[in-house]
């Protein structure tokens, strides 16, 4: 609504002073100023101690391929209940938008993700959140949903106008209902999958259209905190760029309270954005410098990974801090030195904060594999049949530890799972669960989803032949020669902890804690994502239908012209002319005086 | 019993003791007549006007006892048709109501603005109140809007429940600007936002607002800024350069906006301001009731209206709102259903799905039943009924099935045929050509042959 153009400005009831005789807007005034009269006065007394608070973090990590990682966090946390009857509707820090949707459609848990660019998990390490390329959105509804099918439907609707994303493109081809890799993350026991609903768009491009309204969502929006280190210019301008928000449920303890986690992970590349100087700082990577904590947060920190550099001989980190902190982060204890943003002194005498990393070695050290991995490609030739091979990897010496994996495939591929093998190291491996939905044409995609063993040190297969459907013409996208996605597969795992891992320990601490792995660090939770599939589709000249709609008018046309002229021509006889052979011996006989031949 | 209850010694007594012997009907006006001895009505009006359905007329001087009831009734027509003007149902309000129908004729340049003010009628409205904090780092603001809209807002519309369904929603935005730098006025020693830069004012705070996620009704914005310390005060000034008392002023369908001073002359920042969410009602209320269509026109000489009691809003006032919102939704649903019968009769080909069918025929028999209690005089049912045909038209209308674009149209099926009648035009051309030429030629060889 184009507001500037229509406004009409009047000002209220009570700035008429002119004479005119008593105006009715005066009078009403007069009026509602008699209704506040007549009510009682209240004395408003100071709300209680705030409901709602709100915290962000900024962690960096410099990954061993000399690329560092960024990853954003944003956190409100409101003692309120959407899942009781009465409305909620008065927003401090929790956003509106946000409120309404989980209220109106009687959400109990949402998980969107943007991303853009693939997370290289051999060269960079694992994500503190994992994301596949292009967006996801996976909602648990409430178990007073009736008509879920119809809530989904409608909330992604009102999510793509939220986001300025397609994911108005959700449908039932899309959307499946994972039985087992998806479980709640917040509170409340509810497990029954029919309130489940995930969808990938493994298509969709994430540019600052997306930003922008997820921006807009931070209590403080982009002006103050963090959140000013976000300019699209160079988040966009980088390897992996991945957005995120979820909301749970999550325990107070005494009451539900509600959580909106944002976050934001970008790695930026060493030679594109670093200029192949192994040297990073807040100001090269997003061309800020801190100034100032959100006012709203009630915590606001900034957090560098020096797990590697403990004695600083590694690279230098500058402005120095006193601060330390000590996390195990997927199974890896960690440290980090930390940054209060609240605490004024962090800012120091120019009253910026530009945290420096440069590099002392040229080489940092050996990465630590990653125990879990996985990989996917298409084999096969033609357009009519092909194979999808997924590949598990198991890097763990010596452990065994089952995994999840749900693979969602489009219908128009369709599976031959009577072909589908398992095999680890040459041998066969029969999954102990196998959850298989077919596809239905252009209703439902295929769901499969299998718990395999997978053997230590080991790369595990999993193969499955499939045969490319012939699609409507009104079914191809505009550009149909580039491909189809498939989305990526996901493998959930409990994954063995390298703090259990490593019996050498380099830190200090009694010999009696360390000969059985104590039960919260001997292993932990992870998702990972493998490559989204493009296949190509046995795709139509669409250009043809015109073309022989052409050629056989203009054969019809000829034909009809021919006949036409055949039919029409009047017919007369005409003196035939003379040869040219007469026309010849004719001139020779002028020349000679010989009488002309006839 | 209506006699004691019209010795009463004020007006507003004698219309509450009035309304507790008999209950109008909705839609119905009840006009005393009162002697002019009467003291119930104070000195110099002689019409006063209850905040139920009851009007005091006092009877004219001149009148004497004797004289026949007819002239009586003569001498008091004129009040009694401005007692109806100002609470019932008139000709005014029917051309207001259609006012985006019919074109703008001799009507006065306020009842237009009076009716462009107003938001359009709707099942729902969505009231959003926000409260903008350009500068969280000087004042931490408290409002209690959840106590201020339950004692303020919620009466009126539960009075309103019958016209439209309402919900509010409140919202703290932070670090939210307005689109136009205030100017320092040294006179006032205060900042100043002239009427005519209010129109920019709305634009770079609405990206902030949000629209509804959870509804397509309109929503209602009201704004409470409070300017940073930077720039306060700030007052907003009319053309005239004055300052606004109320320092507020609304957009017609959108909402209003209020600008609260704080004078934090804080040591401490940020400073804790605690809004006094009274004052700020008293704006917002009166406002509200503009943009949902309450038809306040100026009451003639001599015509007292009585206060409006708690809801802030007066029976007769919602009887009028009701009238004026059936024939809105009716005129709506009207130009719904012929805008689609119209495209209907542009696309020959176009497939009407049976539950298209139904909503158009439950449409119409919504709308002739809504037509029937208005003229019955039955407001309720009429509402009720124009509200019905207004969603079932609307669904009908905006039904994926009906797109115009998704039917093939007649011209673009010639053009692919071009490569047919393209070629197959030559030889006819030609042959056209050539019986031309021989037409003209033929008088000649006539003559010719003849000679």
């Amino acid at each position: 609504m184009n507001v500037a153009e229509t406004v009409f400005i009047d000002n209220v009831p009570t700035t008429e002073t002119d004479a005119s005789p008593p105006s009715v807007t005066e009078q009403k005034a007069d009026e509602a100023d008699h209704v506040l009269d007549t009510m009682q006065t209240q004395d408003f007394p100071p709300p209680s101690t705030a409901k709602d608070q709100f915290q962000e973090e900024l962690v960096i990590k410099p990954l061993h391929s000399g690329d560092i990682y960024a990853s954003f966090q944003f956190r409100t946390q409101w003692d309120t209940d959407f899942l009781l009857g009465s409305k909620v509707s008065h927003y401090r820090l929790f956003p509106k938008s946000l409120g309404q949707v989980i209220s109106k459609f009687s959400v109990r848990e949402l998980h969107i993700s943007f991303t853009q660019g693939y997370w290289r998990t051999m060269q960079w390490g694992q994500p503190f959140l994992p994301s596949p390329p292009g967006a996801e959105l996976w909602v648990w509804f409430q178990d007073t949903v009736t008509d879920v099918d119809l809530a989904w439907k409608e909330l992604t609707n009102v999510l793509s106008g939220i986001f300025c994303a397609s994911l108005n493109f959700i449908d039932s081809t899309n959307t499946v209902q994972p039985s087992a890799s998806f479980k709640p993350l917040g509170v409340g026991n509810v497990t029954d999958q029919r309130f489940l609903r995930y969808a990938v768009l493994p298509r969709e491009i994430v540019c600052t259209e997306n930003l922008t309204p997820w921006k807009k969502l931070l209590p403080c929006g982009s002006k103050a905190g963090l959140a000013v280190l976000m300019k699209s210019e160079k988040l966009f301008h980088s390897s992996f760029h991945s957005q995120a928000l979820h909301i749970r449920p999550v325990c107070k303890c005494k009451s539900t309270s509600w959580e909106l986690r944002q976050t934001l992970n970008v790695v930026f590349d060493l030679h594109t954005s670093g200029q192949g100087k192994r040297e990073w700082s807040l100001f090269k990577m997003f061309s800020r410098t801190l100034t100032e904590a959100c006012p709203l947060a009630s915590s606001s920190k900034v957090y560098v990974d020096i797990t590697d550099n403990p004695q600083g001989e590694l690279f230098e980190l500058s402005p120095a801090t006193p601060l330390v902190s000590q996390a195990v982060v997927l199974g890896d204890g960690r440290t980090y030195s930390v940054y209060d943003l609240t605490d004024h002194a962090t800012f120091g005498q120019t009253h910026s904060l530009n945290v420096l990393l440069r590099w002392r070695a040229a080489e940092s050290g050996e990465m630590l594999r990653p125990l879990l991995h996985g990989e996917r490609y298409v084999a096969g030739y033609g357009l009519q049949t092909g194979e999808i091979h997924t590949l598990v990897y198991n890097n763990h010496p010596y452990r065994a530890f089952p995994v999840l994996l749900l693979d969602t495939v489009p219908w128009y591929l369709r599976l031959y799972i009577h072909t589908l093998t398992v095999t680890s190291k040459g041998r066969d491996n029969k999954p102990s669960y196998i959850h298989y939905q077919p596809s239905k044409d252009r209703l439902q995609p295929h769901l499969l989803e299998m718990l395999i063993q997978l053997p230590p040190n080991s790369v595990t297969e999993v193969t499955v032949q499939f045969e490319r459907a012939l699609l409507k013409w009104t079914e191809y996208t505009p550009d149909p020669n580039h491909g189809f996605y498939v989305g990526s597969s996901v493998i959930s795992a409990l994954v063995p902890s390298v703090v259990a891992m490593d019996t050498n320990n380099t830190q200090e601490r009694p010999l009696f804690s360390s000969f059985f792995p104590c039960k919260e660090e001997s292993t932990y939770f992870m998702r990972i994502y493998t490559e989204p599939l493009l296949v190509n589709l046995p795709t139509p000249d669409f250009s043809m239908p015109y073309n022989v709609i052409c050629l056989t008018c203009t054969v019809v046309a000829v034909g009809y012209g021919s006949l036409y002229n055949l039919l029409t021509r009047t017919f007369q006889v005409e003196e035939p002319s003379q040869g040219l052979a007469k026309r010849l011996a004719n001139i020779i006989r002028r020349l000679r005086g010989v009488p002309l031949l006839t | 019993m209506e006699e004691d209850a019209l010795n009463q010694s004020t007006a507003a007594e004698a219309d509450i003791s009035l309304h507790m012997l008999s209950e109008s009907p909705s839609g119905s006006v009840v006009i005393y007549v009162v002697p002019e001895s009467s003291t119930v009505l104070p000195e110099g009006v002689s019409v006063y006007v209850g905040q139920r359905r009851t009007a005091l007329l006092r009877a004219g001087g001149q009148m004497r006892v004797a004289v026949a009831l007819k002239e009586v009734l003569a001498s008091l027509e004129t009040w009694i048709k401005q007692v109806l003007q100002v609470m019932s149902f008139s000709h005014g309000d029917i051309t207001a109501a259609l006012s985006d129908r019919v074109r703008p004729g001799d009507r006065s340049r306020e009842g237009l603005a009076d009716s462009m003010r107003a938001f359009k009628s709707s099942p729902g409205y969505e009231i959003t109140f926000s409260l903008l904090n350009p500068d969280p780092t000087s004042h931490l603001l408290h409002w209690d809007v959840e106590a201020a809209i339950s004692s303020y807002i919620q009466p009126l519309l539960s009075k309103m429940a019958p016209v439209a369904n309402f919900s509010i929603d409140s919202q703290i935005l932070y670090y939210a600007v307005l689109g136009v730098n205030p100017r320092y006025d040294p006179t006032l020693n205060a900042y100043t936002l002239n009427a005519d830069s209010l129109s920019h004012v709305i634009n770079p705070v609405e990206a902030r607002l949000g629209s509804s996620a959870a509804s397509s009704n309109p929503v209602l914005n009201f704004l409470l800024y409070v300017p940073d310390s930077r720039h306060s005060p700030l007052h907003i000034t009319d053309h005239r350069r004055h300052t606004v008392p109320s320092n507020a002023f609304s957009s017609p369908r959108w909402g209003g906006i209020m600008v609260y001073n704080v004078n934090a002359s804080g040591t401490e920042l940020p400073v804790d301001v605690h809004i006094d969410m009274r004052r700020v009602m008293g704006v917002f209320l009166p406002q509200l009731r503009l943009m949902l269509g309450v038809q306040s026109a100026a009451p003639p000489p001599g015509f007292l209206i009585g206060p409006c009691g708690n809801a802030g809003l007066a029976d007769w006032e919602l009887d009028r709102l009701m009238w004026t919102r059936s024939v809105e939704n009716v005129a709506t649903a009207t130009t719904t259903i012929t805008s689609l019968a119209q495209l209907l009769d542009q696309i020959g080909n176009i497939v009407i799905n049976d539950n298209i069918a139904e909503q158009v025929s439950s449409a119409v028999a919504s709308l002739q039943l809504a037509v029937g209690q208005l003229e019955v005089g039955n407001l309720g049912l009429a509402m009720q009924y124009s509200k019905e045909a207004i969603l079932q038209s609307e669904r009908a209308f905006f039904d994926p099935s009906l797109l115009h674009l998704l039917y093939f149209p007649d011209d673009q099926k010639f053009a692919i045929y071009i490569p047919l009648f393209l070629p197959m035009c030559v030889p006819i051309l030609l042959s056209l050509l050539k019986m031309a030429s021989e037409v003209r030629q033929r008088p000649g060889q006539g003559q010719a042959k003849k000679d």
